[in-house]
């Protein structure tokens, strides 16, 4: 049996239907990201596991105890909020302790505890500082401290990234990834950041509109998503209008030009087929075996490692991701291109 | 190199001149009047009220208006005065943050919260003559809910101790203003109290008491502490409702120095004005407390 299980949960709020039917198991020290847009239901999920909120209907299990309706201060979860949610009148130490304290731990052992998980988050020497003197990234690595400092059985994490500066962000979600590593602890981690849902989970759960549209391994959801949605939410996708689609053959066209598909049955297509392509599977130049289009640069746009063009194949617009090479010349906007690409790396939607 | 850095410092020179300077006077303008009145009718006055305590009416200097204040009336009349803004400091204090409470974190419905904020903005400001005569009418011998409560529920107030004249009657009338002041000080500092504070304190297994002992009522403290002197002192100065009301029954300070200034027969306006130091005396030692309390009870607010 999962560690954590959500069962056929719903919510509505008023006339609003914010979860529908989620289903989900969590095996002990797994990451699952819960990954989706604003207004998906993410948090409300995660709110729902913490107590915050309770399920119109379904039930929520953690290891093996059901917790649906028991009130947030009895399920020993650990929480680590956006805003850090740090008490501002307590130091550091204070904060981390808090939980030791409401279970009564004796003060030698909780001044042992503190000092461990001080030490795991790096920040030994802020013990006795008021979280007003650390900064974003710090005062979240100590809301961490805090929620792990009391063994939670479960860590939820309520997009806890997405105040700070971007190369914090990026520092701080390996941190986060390295403790859950290291204490072994289920979490469950909410973002609208694909990228870092797909850097630190060992299974993303992608939502939208409250419900779940696929579960998986990040390179599954990456390189087969099951629908136009997880397609187009997880990374860069190209939808080209395309005509005279044939299944059987993997075989249509795409501005009069023919293109070569892999079909997987049972891929639900809808009345009006697209070819999806990500960018960075299309090459400059034709090869053996691969789909080749002909087409004109419209623009061609420098971003540091990489360089996007923007191709008109015959008035079907596409964009190409390709590494910047110093010793690679680019083409220019107006310049004639072949743009080729291997038959797998495509399919109709 | 020299040529570069005279360039630079040309530069430096045209965006001072671009940018309008910050010390312009003219951001001065609005507080003008601010300025004029403080000096007029707060700076003159309390210089002329130190002056007159070391005055004799025939504009001598004397000490003997401050060794009046040692007698035994005057200092009862400072002791009642005391009580009651600190019993209407305090009551007033706790049933605002009570009703604040109710209409902010205890999350009553809007129209109840605007209802209740309408309510203080003009009770707060409802004193004197007309407050003093709206609790005659209904809480005076013949006022009409004594008489409801007579007649109808068979309750007599004032066979069962009750007397509007009286210490307790007077601290009821004060609260009628203390309480509103204290929901229009305090509910902007519940609303700051973040919900994240309560879901984090109750999701690290708190109750809900030990959370507003441990975090929301030390957060609140400095402000809690403000309001209360701010209504001690809006209860100490008190003058018109007192004397409407009780007519000088009561030996209220305020009340002392009024009738030494303009009475008839008390007339020594040397011993009001030295009254009046007294005064600001206490006002200054229960602002000394409130800062030691407020020192002591924000210490981890940024400095």
């Amino acid at each position: 049996m999962a560690f954590l299980t959500l069962k056929n949960v719903s919510k509505v709020f008023g006339n609003t239907t914010a979860v529908e039917d989620f289903n989900l198991e969590v095996e002990k020290g797994e990451f699952v990201s819960f990954l989706g847009p604003s207004g998906c239901g993410k948090t409300t999920t995660l709110r729902m596991i913490a107590g915050f909120e309770l399920p119109t209907s379904g039930i929520i299990t953690l290891d093996g105890e059901d917790i649906t309706y028991k009130s947030p201060n009895q399920r020993n979860v650990g929480m680590v909020f956006q805003s850090y949610a740090l008490f501002p009148n307590l130091t550091i130490g204070q904060n981390i302790g808090f939980g030791l304290q409401v279970r009564k731990m004796p003060k030698e052992e909780m001044e042992k505890r503190i000092d461990e998980m001080l030490s795991i988050v790096h920040l030994e020497a802020h013990k006795n500082k008021y979280p007003h003197q650390l900064s974003g990234g710090q005062q979240q690595r100590i809301a961490l401290a805090r929620a792990l400092a009391i063994n939670p059985r479960v860590l939820l994490l309520d997009e806890p990234l997405s105040a700070l500066d971007a190369k914090i962000r990026v520092e701080l979600r390996l941190e986060i990834r390295r403790i859950q590593q290291e204490m072994g602890i289920t979490t469950i981690y909410v973002t609208h950041d694909q990228e870092e849902a797909l850097l630190i989970s060992d299974r993303i759960v992608v939502m939208s509109q409250g419900l779940i549209e696929q579960v998986g391994t990040p390179d599954k959801i990456y390189n087969y998503p099951s629908n136009e949605f997880v397609a187009q939410f997880v990374g860069q996708l190209n939808l080209l209008p395309i005509t005279d689609v044939d299944l059987e053959n993997g075989k249509c066209l795409l501005a009069g030009q023919e293109v070569r598909f892999e079909h997987t049955p049972g891929r639900i297509i809808s009345e009006s087929p697209r070819l999806a392509i990500r960018p960075e599977e299309l090459q400059i130049g034709t090869g053996e075996g691969r789909n080749a289009l002909k087409g004109r640069v419209e623009s061609a746009l420098f971003l540091g490692a990489v360089v996007r063009l923007r191709v008109d194949i015959g008035g079907v617009f596409l964009s190409a991701d390709f590494f910047n090479e110093r010793s690679r010349t680019l083409p220019h906007s107006g310049d004639e291109v072949v743009i080729s690409f291997p038959e797998y790396s495509c399919w109709v939607m | 190199m020299s040529k570069n850095n005279s360039f630079l410092t040309d530069q430096k020179r045209d965006a001072r001149k671009a940018r309008p300077s910050s010390n312009s006077w003219r951001k001065w303008i609005g507080v003008v009047p601010f300025f004029i009145f403080a000096l007029l009718f707060i700076l003159l006055p309390s210089v002329n009220i130190l002056a007159g305590a070391f005055r004799t009416n025939a504009g001598r200097f004397t000490l003997a208006n401050f060794a009046g204040l040692f007698e035994p009336s005057i200092l009862s009349a400072y002791w009642v005065t005391i009580k009651i803004s600190l019993t209407t400091a305090l009551v007033g204090g706790l049933l605002g943050f009570l009703m604040a409470y109710s209409v902010t974190v205890g999350k009553l419905p809007k129209a109840v919260r605007n209802m209740l904020m309408t309510f203080s903005g003009v009770a707060s400001n409802f004193a004197g003559v007309p407050l003093a005569f709206a609790f005659i009418a209904t809480l005076g011998r013949t006022g009409l809910i004594t008489l409801i409560l007579k007649n109808v529920l068979k309750l007599n107030l004032y066979a069962l101790g009750f007397n509007l004249y009286s210490f307790w009657g007077l601290s009821l009338t004060y609260l009628f203003f203390q309480f509103p002041l204290m929901v229009l000080i305090i509910t902007p500092a519940l609303d700051g109290l973040k919900k994240e504070w309560s879901e984090a304190a109750e999701n690290l297994g708190a109750t809900r008491s030990l959370y507003w002992r441990k975090v929301a009522l030390p957060i609140l403290t400095p402000s809690i502490l403000g309001a209360i002197i701010l209504l001690f002192g809006n209860s100490f100065g008190a003058y018109a409702t007192a004397y409407s009301l009780t007519g000088g029954f009561i030996n209220l300070i305020t009340i002392v120095v009024g009738s030494q200034i303009k009475g008839d027969i008390l007339y020594n306006p040397g011993l009001g004005y030295a009254l009046a130091v007294g005064m600001v005396i206490v006002m200054a030692v229960m602002m000394a407390i409130y800062y030691y309390l407020r020192r002591k009870s924000e210490r981890w607010l940024p400095r």
